[in-house]
């Protein structure tokens, strides 16, 4: 395939999300030639619907808030499974990436004076998250996005990467197809930077869009680098529930940090019947301490409504089963009767907007109905903490595809910064890496040919299957089987029948030609999407407890010994092979800021 | 509640094509993207459309559905009738690549000649501070999602080719009154709005803010105070530094 189209650089970052737009920044600011390589459009990615905010401990809004606490929160958040490491440099460089985003034309809400607002979210002990209104997300890639362009770094758009190419044990390279025609294209480049987010579209009902087919886990995977904490998905406790082509999308978290409040068929404040021994400390366990919290962190404890996801959305899912939902089988979020009209409009315009819209439902006069929604992959590439390094000399992983970070469990805002933070890192040690090598390594033509052969292969077979068919059967095995309440012959099932999709996969064919595609694309997206859910699915079976995002019906507790370990996948064969491992230990002097009470 | 809906879509590409016929099922609260989707889903596996979000935020899916410029994510279909025939093509400003999908290059390269904000140098991170009102009115620029529904629409460029490499188009001009109106911008962009952007072509017809899905003011807010700017202090460069920080009607004070 010597005729292929081919670039050469020294740092090729996969993805256009925060993390991505934030590592080629990086990676050119060090004097690497840098390119990225995107599925959508510029400007499109993931990251653009991220509605809530930012989480920095600036002490903006509350001036005892530090680093240690927003590490502190982060851990309990995760359930202590966090890579203690990065989330203590997380929580120390977060202010600084923020303050970056504001010099390079942010313009988020302010305090009256005149700095950065911040806002509160789940699991956050002080108003912690930067925010525009409830469009944060496309304030941060439009600001990183305009400052990627004005520093004239390269970007192929709509250019899907189906493929890592290797040198030996190292990264050489990355191969991929041009989506508007179809034809192939090499990047040589020593490093490459994963940041191609998570995995929402394993899941029938997702707040994520189709870009989330865990490309970036697969390719790290096939390329010999490890995954861990793939059995932790949040489900994020509000999404929407009717009318049905809306089920999933995403109700900010904001609208319970503005001052909503979950019901149920009979109009009871739930939450505070499911408030766990873990965060009983420091949650309210009254209505009235409850609502004084909004004007006085300080004196009061948080209302039960901002508890983690996990925790809401297993508290939802429990009063639904038990019968008292809302009549779309949710439950019912209330702010309207909680705020006024004025200041809903303000504070969530485009909450208010998206319901005016696609439910016809005005919320600030009626409750909008609610229930969890697949919405985050805890798990990811398993990375060195400071330089984010794979175990793949060359492969570097920032953003929803990295894992170790949040722990079991993420919290709200959570995301947005570690984008920027990890975003940095990698792109900065990708470039020292790239730019330190004596010599550039090379890339095998039998590797391309392979690599062609693969992409074209649904075009060969003409009695396969739909391709799209094959992704509506996954979807639903995984959200019956995998989904927020898991047990082990639920378990033993999925992975039998992700056995069986191995045979489907390989014999979907698709219509037409090469020009632009979606039907051909998802049938090589279905490949990534079956080995991640055969990681989910194999480590979900493993960890016999319940923790953060990973709960078991027949393991409810936390288990103190599994509360030292994560799980390991990587590809053996065809399938994944897991394995148990020792979390890092924390030095003392972090240990000691678990030991304060927690109020 | 369900019923079967018919759809002409436009399939074909840069070398033509034509609106082909679909009978497909529609339920109740579903999208015209919904629709979209079964089509391709069920009948025809290879239709291009461009979409990311599903709810408004990320300006992928524009096409013009029974003649008007939509994001087809925020058009329901209960506002169309079952008997309506309803016809989707793609937006008829930029190139067609295939089916429902354009060339959007042009925005892309007219982005990328604008000046990027321009802080005082001295002015380090973590300093900024701005006060809400007067960072209001970028704000609402900003909550573009790039859907280039107003640069489809633009009779500037709608059908004349022959002016996109002097015109920009609403969103860009906007992107210019966004940075001029930011408290900490030092850049003059005015020669370049009004030479290189063509801001002159524009007329004020307001088509623009018509179709905006995010509501924009762009003609009120935007495109006018730019021509007041353009024309009050053309090529007084001093003037105009003095009036970008004294003058409480061009860039406010500082927090
Ligand atoms: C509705 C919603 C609201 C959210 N709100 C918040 C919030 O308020 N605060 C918060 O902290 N987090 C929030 N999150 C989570 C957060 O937005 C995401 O986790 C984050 O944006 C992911 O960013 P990323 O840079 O990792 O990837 P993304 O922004 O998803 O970008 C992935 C990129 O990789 C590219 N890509 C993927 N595969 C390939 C491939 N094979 N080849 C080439 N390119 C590829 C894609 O095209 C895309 O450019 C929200 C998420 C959703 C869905
Ligand atoms: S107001 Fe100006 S920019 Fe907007 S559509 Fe009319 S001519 Fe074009
Ligand atoms: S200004 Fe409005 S119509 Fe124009 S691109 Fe932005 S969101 Fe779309
Ligand atoms: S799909 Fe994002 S705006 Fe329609």
């Amino acid at each position: 395939m010597s005729e292929i189209e081919r670039h050469a650089y020294d740092v090729v970052v996969i993805g256009a999300g925060g993390s991505g737009l934030r590592a080629a920044i990086e990676a050119h600011e060090q004097g690497a030639r840098t390119a990225i390589v995107c599925k959508s459009l510029l400007g499109k990615a993931h990251t653009v619907m991220a509605e809530g905010g930012i989480a920095a401990a600036m002490g903006n809004v509350w001036e005892q808030d530090n680093w240690q606490v927003h590490f502190r929160d982060t851990m309990r958040g995760g359930k202590m499974l966090n890579h203690w490491r990065m989330a203590q440099l997380h929580a120390q460089e977060a202010p600084d990436r923020v303050y970056e985003l504001e010099a390079w034309g942010a313009l988020f809400d302010r305090t009256k004076e005149g700095k950065i607002s911040q806002r509160d979210f789940g699991g956050h002990r002080y108003a912690r998250l930067a925010h525009v209104g409830d469009r944060t997300g496309l304030e941060m890639i439009r600001t990183l996005q305009q400052r990627a362009v004005s520093l004239g770094i390269d970007v192929f758009m709509e250019c899907t990467v189906t493929q890592l190419l290797k040198d030996g044990d190292r990264i050489a390279g990355a191969f991929g197809y041009w989506r508007e025609s179809g034809r192939f294209v090499c990047f040589e480049a020593p490093a490459v930077v994963l940041a191609t987010g998570g995995i929402g579209k394993t899941f029938q009902i997702t707040s994520n869009s189709w870009e989330y087919t865990g490309d970036g886990h697969a390719l790290a995977l096939r390329a010999g680098a490890t995954l861990i904490n793939m059995e932790f998905v949040q489900f994020h406790p509000t999404g929407m529930v009717w009318p049905p082509s809306v089920r999933g999308i995403l109700i900010t978290e904001s609208v319970r940090g503005e001052g909503g409040v979950l019901r149920n068929s009979e109009n009871k404040r739930f939450m505070f019947d499911y408030i766990s021994e873990y965060f009983k400390q420091e949650t309210a366990d009254s209505e009235d301490e409850a609502d004084r919290w909004y004007g006085d962190h300080v004196n009061n404890r948080r209302p039960p409504e901002l508890l983690p996801r996990d925790e809401v959305a297993r508290a939802i899912n429990s009063e639904v089963k038990a019968g008292r939902s809302s009549p779309h089988g949710g439950v019912f979020l209330d702010v309207a009767t909680r705020r006024s009209a004025e200041d809903i409009q303000r504070r969530l315009p485009s909450m208010y907007h998206q319901f005016k819209e696609l439910a016809d439902v005005d919320i600030t006069k009626e409750p909008m109905e609610v229930a969890p929604t697949c919405h985050y992959v805890m798990g990811g590439v398993e990375v060195d903490p400071d330089t984010a390094q794979s175990i793949v000399p060359g492969l570097y992983a920032a953003g929803e595809v990295a894992g170790g970070m949040h722990g079991s469990n993420r919290l709200g805002g959570n995301s947005l910064s570690d984008l920027l933070v990890f975003g940095k890192r990698a792109g900065e040690y990708a470039a020292q890496y790239a730019t330190g090598l004596d010599a550039r390594p090379a890339i095998a033509d039998a590797d391309l040919d392979g690599a062609g052969r693969h992409a074209l292969a649904p075009f060969e077979s003409d009695s396969g299957e739909n391709p799209y068919t094959v992704h509506q059967d996954l979807q639903k095995t995984m959200q019956s089987l995998c989904g927020i309440i898991r047990k082990e012959e639920e378990l033993r099932q999925a992975i039998d029948v992700l056995q069986e999709y191995k045979q489907r996969v390989p014999h979907t064919s698709v219509e037409g030609n090469r020009q632009y595609n979606p039907g051909w694309h998802l049938a090589l997206d279905l490949y990534n999407m079956l080995l991640v859910s055969e990681c989910l699915a194999r480590a979900a079976l493993e960890r016999t407890e319940s923790r953060g995002g990973h709960t078991r019906e027949d393991f409810p507790q936390a288990d103190p010994v599994w509360g030292t370990k994560n799980i390991v996948c990587r590809a053996e064969g065809d399938g994944v092979a897991i394995a148990a491992q020792p979390l890092p230990e924390m030095p003392d002097e972090l240990k000691k800021l678990f030991e304060e009470p927690a109020e | 509640m369900s019923y079967e809906a018919t759809f002409k879509v436009w399939r074909g590409n840069a070398d033509g094509g034509a609106f082909q016929d679909y009978t497909v099922a529609v339920n109740e609260g579903e999208v015209v993207l919904d629709i979209i989707h079964r089509i391709q889903a069920t009948q025809a596996g290879d239709l291009a459309v461009r979409w990311n979000c599903k709810a408004g935020k990320c300006g992928s899916c524009s096409a013009e559905v029974n003649g008007r410029p939509r994001l087809m994510c925020m058009t329901r279909m209960s506002t169309f009738t079952e008997q309506e025939t309803v016809t989707v093509n793609p937006i008829r400003t930029f190139p067609i690549i295939k089916d429902l999908v354009t060339d959007v290059s042009y925005n892309y390269e007219k982005a990328a000649q604008i000046q990027a904000f321009t802080p005082p140098a001295d002015v380090k991170p973590g300093e900024f501070r701005m006060q809400q009102v007067d960072v209001e009115r970028s704000q609402e620029f900003r909550k573009c999602i790039e859907c280039y529904l107003c640069q489809n629409v633009c009779h500037v460029i709608r059908d004349h080719e022959e002016n996109k490499p002097k015109f920009a188009g609403p969103r860009f001009l906007m992107r210019i009154a966004e940075l001029e109106m930011h408290p900490y911008d030092t850049a003059d962009r005015r020669k370049l709005a009004q030479e290189d952007f063509g801001l002159g072509f524009c007329n004020i017809t307001k088509c623009c803010t018509e179709v905006c899905p995010e509501n924009i003011h762009i003609t009120d807010n935007a495109l006018i105070p730019m021509k007041e700017r353009v024309v009050d202090t053309k090529y007084d460069p001093l003037g105009f530094l003095w009036r970008k920080f004294k003058s409480p009607d061009s860039k406010r004070s500082r927090g």
